[in-house]
């Protein structure tokens, strides 16, 4: 995929807000000092005025952004994954979610591919956490046309958005003129009859390039990219289950309540499949270069081939 | 409104409360007694609301961040007008638009959602910034329990609201001395108070929280103040009002039985003639 263009969806996720912050001015975006990192300092560069970093302290970040969502603004907090979902739960439910308030939060650095930071910083669990509020809608988006589509979404939409952007360069896999980002909507991106390959995050990428491999030994493999995680394209998840027989799971997240359990709470009640979940195995992460981490823990195209394989035969 | 007018509003405010948590069997009168007179003033004077109009654009915003005195709360809204007194009755009841603790999207009148300690103040602040943001006039108040402030968040609040200089928020720390399991002091001690509001770049205002003209100088004195936020460290006695009540722990949640309920009822209605003759 060498010749294939990268970003980080976090870039996106900077990018988009500061292309948001020029159509509307209604825009507030905060941050808990790691602008730089979350990619908000982008905005911070263009409309200072309308960027609050209220240093490290995520809870009361939560807080904040959710009294100037009662005033009628559009706030997006920013922080790592690990401190927006982990460490602000409970202002995220309490403040934003049982309200209703209208905050978006815009949560870097998710899953394994964090890297070197090892795993204090990795956060396997924010799907699974986010998932659980009523009213919480979570997003996942494959790339960077995707991150972008899914931040100007999270703007239209009136409630509380949750949105998971990555650390790592993953390549832009959306780029052509039929894409098309609905909120809670499934894109199938490739058809098959032998196994439903459903998957979200860098692991889109990833689970197209194990289709192609498990084509050349005559295995058709349907994938589907879930970018919303919540609410659940259940139609298409039912309709890729009854048409394959069987159903496999690919996120970069723990096997626990992400996208692997919201698939298998929807089918054992509606459509009981066999299916296989692909993710973080109930183990916390470690140290390393994100690529190297990916294969490690079998969420790589090669390791992802072997179990789908594996798995249908 | 006078300050006697006031007293007998507080009363009224004192008496719908045991009304409210007697009915609904369960609650917290400790700190909604303890805070009756605060509510009085901020419903009765302080606020620019309108029960008419309970989402107007300018209204200043009340948070009670120590949510669970609710029935304080909801008790100054419905004396105000923002819905019926007798509703009040249904207080905790299953189906009542009155949780048990503050429902911002069902009761007129409520500005935020609270309960869970520490998290309205955080609230009030992006208020209070937002106002700041958009060169808004409305003024943003918050109401705080002394235990309260034992919650870390809290401290993260007051700094950013110290840091952006906001003197158009006013937090209001109900300093009744007592917690579920006892002294403040004895507890985890949050003292020195306006000791520590000070040292985040707070103007301080220490008053006796059942004194009218106290709480009518600090108000004023919050909004006179420029450059930074304002915290008002109010003195008072939980359960103030209700003889059985008073200075003891044991009734922060705990909801009067029908022999308690007249007593308490017995007080407030002596205090009430009292003022009358006055």
């Amino acid at each position: 995929m060498s010749d294939v263009k990268k970003i980080a969806t976090r870039e996106s996720y900077g990018n988009a807000l500061a292309e948001l912050g020029k159509l509307h001015d209604d825009i507030v975006v905060l941050d808990a000092d790691l602008a730089g990192a979350t990619k908000t300092a982008i905005f911070q560069k263009a409309f200072p005025e309308r960027f609050i970093d209220c240093g490290i302290a995520e809870g009361n970040m939560m807080g904040v952004a959710a009294g100037i969502a009662t005033t009628g603004k559009v706030p997006f907090a920013s922080t790592f994954a690990m401190f927006a979902a982990g460490r602000a739960y409970e202002q995220i439910r309490n403040s934003i979610g049982y309200p209703k308030n209208n905050v978006k939060i815009g949560a870097t650095h998710g899953g394994i591919s964090v890297g070197e930071d090892g795993a204090s910083h990795q956060c396997n669990e924010d799907l699974a956490l986010m998932r659980t509020i009523p009213g919480m809608t979570v997003i996942c988006p494959s790339d960077d046309v995707e991150a972008r589509a899914a931040v100007f979404a999270a703007y239209e939409h009136e409630g509380p958005v949750y949105m998971r952007f990555g650390r790592l360069a993953v390549p832009v896999i959306n780029d052509n003129p039929d894409y098309k980002f609905e909120l809670g909507k499934g894109i199938v991106l490739r058809e098959g009859k032998d196994v439903a390959i459903i998957a979200n995050g860098l692991e889109v990428a990833e689970s197209l390039e194990a289709a192609k491999m498990l084509a050349e030994d005559g295995i058709d493999a349907k994938v589907i990219n879930i970018h919303t995680i919540k609410p659940l394209d259940e139609e298409l998840v039912i309709a890729a289950a009854k048409e394959t027989g069987k159903v496999v799971t690919v996120e970069e997240h723990s096997i626990i309540g992400g996208l692997g359990g919201a698939v298998c709470e929807v089918l054992s009640e509606k459509c009981p499949t066999p299916t296989l979940r692909i993710g973080i195995k109930d183990v916390f992460g470690e140290s390393g270069p994100a690529k190297e981490l990916i294969a490690k823990y079998g969420l790589d195209a090669k390791s992802i081939y072997d179990a789908v394989k594996n798995f249908v035969k | 409104m006078n300050k006697l007018d006031l007293m007998k509003k507080a009363n009224d405010i004192r008496k719908d409360i045991i009304t409210a948590v007697h009915a609904a069997k369960a609650g917290h009168p400790g700190g909604s007694l303890s805070a009756a007179d605060i509510y009085t003033y901020l419903y009765f004077v302080e606020l620019n609301v309108d029960p008419a109009d309970p989402k107007k654009a300018d209204r200043d915003r009340f948070v009670l961040s120590k949510g669970h005195t609710a029935p304080g709360l909801y008790a100054a809204l419905a004396e105000r007008g923002f819905f019926p007194v007798e509703d009040l009755k249904t207080l905790r009841h299953t189906g009542s638009y009155l949780q048990g603790h503050p429902d911002m999207k069902h009761i007129p009148g409520v500005d935020m959602s609270s309960g869970s300690l520490g998290q309205g103040i955080s609230v009030a602040v992006g208020m209070a910034l937002s106002a700041k943001l958009s060169n808004e006039s409305y003024r943003v108040y918050t109401l705080l329990g002394d235990g309260e402030i034992q919650e870390g968040q809290v401290w993260e609040a007051a700094m950013l609201a110290g840091h952006r200089k906001l003197d158009n928020l006013v937090v209001i720390v109900d300093n009744n001395n007592l917690q579920i399991d006892g002294c403040i002091a004895d507890v985890n001690s949050p003292y020195p108070i306006d000791k520590k509001f000070e040292a985040f770049n707070f103007h301080v205002i220490n008053i006796d929280g059942h004194d009218f003209d106290q709480i009518e100088a600090a108000f004023k004195e919050a909004k006179e103040t420029k450059g930074m936020p304002t915290a008002i460290i109010a003195k008072t006695l939980k359960g103030k009002g209700v003889s059985f009540m008073e200075d003891k722990a044991a009734w922060h949640g705990a909801a009067p039985n029908d022999e308690q309920f007249a007593v308490a009822m017995a007080d407030l209605e002596k205090v009430g003639e009292e003022l009358c003759q006055m």
